[in-house]
């Protein structure tokens, strides 16, 4: 019973913090509505016992992804009139595909009821020493290994086409040479100037 | 202590993709060490794992039956075999042809190799692919190597503007298999492709034709069929010619597995649902193929409208239905990946520093100044025609031949006429290279021996093979079997 109040007030926050992300006008609340959203359904994966998940979506989502996401739009000066322009143009598209999606729902339900989606065989509670992240860790690395691995070389697809397309070696580049930067002396920087002292008047 | 012995000597059919993966790593420091001071190092390297890898693949992957490894989610069979040899074989011409080209613009870059053997593998996980998990995947890797690529040039607006434009609409191609394989998902409960063409049986419930359709789009994109090949034309025409040689032969193989893997085998239970949209879809395919090319006066452009008739034909094989139309489909993608090699690869030998041969009028004369690419390219261009006793003659009538045997009349009659059309811009390179007056002087071609004798062997092969066909006809129609 708790979960379920639980879970109504996370869905609840959830679909809020939804609405935020596409009605807020400044990109930067959009954003944080975004993470707000997140955290709820972090909250939520909780509640089905999906820790592992859970803990990810908030480390790697909110903890990497949206400040990344935040330092780009706050960096770059974006003109939100410009922007915007042609929306109202092109808005009666999105409420007609909106009204499209609502009327097809409605029929599916009205057609069938919410009987066809069976909540009774939701997940069995699992005795209080299993592990999430040691069963997900098992199935990784055994019967999901081959496109783990796959998922792996991805990434390192993704990471040296943007080096290859961003890393720039120009004449004149202003950059840090870490081993100068640990090997240099006092020495080299500083020179002390030896001066008589003045005398006071 | 045996039992990992075991599992270790099982995994031998998969030795092509865990040894590309090493050799992508070993490149990828190679570069960082001892690439960045010699250039050109690297790209012999990426040829030497090519060669090194065809030859570990003869070694173990050569099965005589289906394999399924990885729990379900891989396959190798006859067929994985033979279309792995024919992906190390592609790429290592294509990236043989296009060093001078690399050098010349100054992007002689090791990433490039990294990234050409990157999206080599996403092929050979498409061709492997069991589960739509490793489909995907494979389709992803295969994409985003090939997105940067294609921007690869970053001097180059035009390119930019093209890996956009692959980038965008090829994330929408993904979104669509993606919501297609969610619904075969929801449908069956596996993701496992065999099991999935056990569970549909059912061709015309409503979910399964909402799968399929979604599928065949995606499909339809990837390999750019009309109404889904805006990109292609922009793509080929804006990314350096290196590039557009790349992305016009070894992916077509990985297109042709993902089709024959997803539609003819995993959602074999619906093979009235898909050969009835892919229909229309190679029919229109065909014609603006064929048509658009005529008023092009870019080569390279010229050469995207006619894979896009090319990929027609390919589809016209799945549209019969049969195996024996599966296997028409893999003789013309194998003879299409040989002779795109080919005539993009004069197209690469004709670019000089500062100069890029992407005009047709370029190639006005251009027998008097170098015969042998004149040659060649007229050899290919009369296979590409479809003019025995060249190649792609034997493949145009293979599929001919399926769509007769599956009593598809009024297609058999619409690929011939639509051959015919073809015919005239394929001649008319021949005519200008031939019949007409350089009209002012052009820089040299490539005069590297090693690449113009690979040349020559290519258009060699297209006109032995052509003389031959039993053999690879035969390897063909053995492998879908």
């Amino acid at each position: 019973m708790l979960a379920l109040i639980l879970f109504y007030i996370f869905a609840t926050f959830l679909v809020a913090g939804a609405l935020g992300v596409i009605t807020a006008r400044n990109p930067v609340y959009s954003a944080l509505f975004l993470v707000f959203s997140f955290i709820n359904s972090a909250a939520i994966w909780l509640l089905i016992e999906a820790e592992f998940l859970a803990i990810v979506l908030v480390l790697v989502y909110v903890g990497a992804v949206m400040v990344l996401f935040l330092f780009v739009v706050m960096m770059l000066d974006i003109n939100l009139a410009e922007l915007r322009r042609g929306f109202t143009r092109f808005a009666w598209l999105g409420w007609l595909t909106a009204l499209a999606v609502i009327v097809e729902i409605t029929a599916v339900v009205w057609r069938h009821g919410l009987g066809a989606i069976d909540v009774s065989r939701g997940f069995a509670a699992e005795p209080a020493n299993y592990s999430n992240t040691l069963e997900l860790g098992k199935v990784l690395y055994t019967r999901y290994a081959y496109p783990f691995e796959l998922a792996a070389v991805l990434l390192v697809v993704a990471l040296v086409a943007a080096i290859a397309l961003t890393l720039r070696h120009r004449p004149g580049l202003k950059s840090q040479d870490a081993s100068r930067q640990v090997a240099v002396r006092a020495e080299d920087r500083l020179r002390i100037v030896k001066m008589p002292a003045e005398k006071r008047s | 202590m045996s039992e990992s012995m075991m599992t270790l000597h099982s995994l031998g059919p998969a030795v092509p993709e865990i040894y590309l993966a090493a050799a992508i790593c070993l490149v990828l420091l190679f570069e960082a060490f001892i690439g960045v001071k010699r250039q050109g190092a690297t790209g012999t390297l990426t040829l030497l794992v090519l060669a090194v890898g065809a030859g570990l693949t003869v070694a173990f992957a050569d099965v005589t039956h289906r394999v399924v490894l990885f729990d379900g989610s891989y396959v190798a069979d006859p067929l994985a075999f033979v279309l792995k040899l024919a992906g190390f074989l592609s790429v290592a011409v294509a990236l043989l042809y296009s060093r001078a080209y690399l050098r010349n613009r100054e992007i002689l870059k090791g990433e490039y190799y990294v990234l050409a053997l990157t999206a080599l593998l996403g092929i050979f996980v498409l061709i492997s692919a069991n589960s739509l998990l490793t489909v995907y995947l494979g389709v992803e890797l295969l994409a985003l190597s090939v997105y940067a690529m294609v921007a690869f040039d970053r001097e180059s607006g035009v390119a930019a503007e093209a890996a956009m434009k692959y980038f965008v609409l090829g994330a929408i191609a993904s979104g669509m298999l993606l919501y297609g394989m969610s619904i075969v998902y929801g449908l069956t409960g596996t993701l496992n492709l065999g099991r999935i063409a056990g569970a549909v049986t059912a061709p015309d419930s409503l979910g399964v034709v909402l799968a399929v359709t979604f599928i065949v789009v995606a499909v339809a994109f990837k390999l750019g069929a009309v109404p889904f090949h805006m990109w292609l034309p922009d793509v080929y025409e804006g990314a350096p010619t290196s590039v557009t040689l790349f992305i016009g032969t070894a992916p077509k193989i990985a297109y042709f597995a993902l089709a024959l893997r997803l539609l003819a085998h995993g959602l074999a239970g619906a093979t009235v649902d898909w050969t009835r949209m892919l229909m229309p879809i190679a029919v229109l395919t065909l014609v603006v193929g064929n048509v658009v090319a005529i008023a092009q006066t870019n080569i390279k452009r010229m050469l995207a409208y006619s894979t896009i008739s090319h990929v027609g034909f390919i589809i016209l094989g799945f549209v019969a239905g049969t195996a024996s139309g599966y296997a028409a489909a893999l003789y013309y993608t194998l003879v299409y990946v040989l002779v795109s090699l080919g005539s993009f690869g004069v197209v690469v030998l004709a670019s000089r520093k500062g100069f890029e041969a992407d005009k047709l009028s370029d190639y006005k004369g251009l027998y008097r100044r170098d015969p042998l690419l004149a040659l060649a390219m007229a050899m290919l261009m009369f296979s590409t025609a479809g003019v025995p006793p060249f190649v792609g003659f034997w493949a145009k009538l293979r599929i001919i031949q399926a769509l007769w045997e599956s009593s598809h009349l009024w297609l058999v009659i619409i690929a011939v006429v639509m051959s015919v059309v073809g015919a005239f811009y394929y001649l008319r390179v021949v005519k200008l290279m031939y019949f007409d007056d350089a009209p002012e002087t052009l820089p040299p071609t490539e005069r590297s021996v090693g690449v113009r004798f690979a040349l020559g062997v290519n258009a060699a092969a297209v006109l032995v093979l052509g003389v031959f066909p039993a053999p690879l006809l035969d390897l063909c129609a053995h492998v879908i079997h």
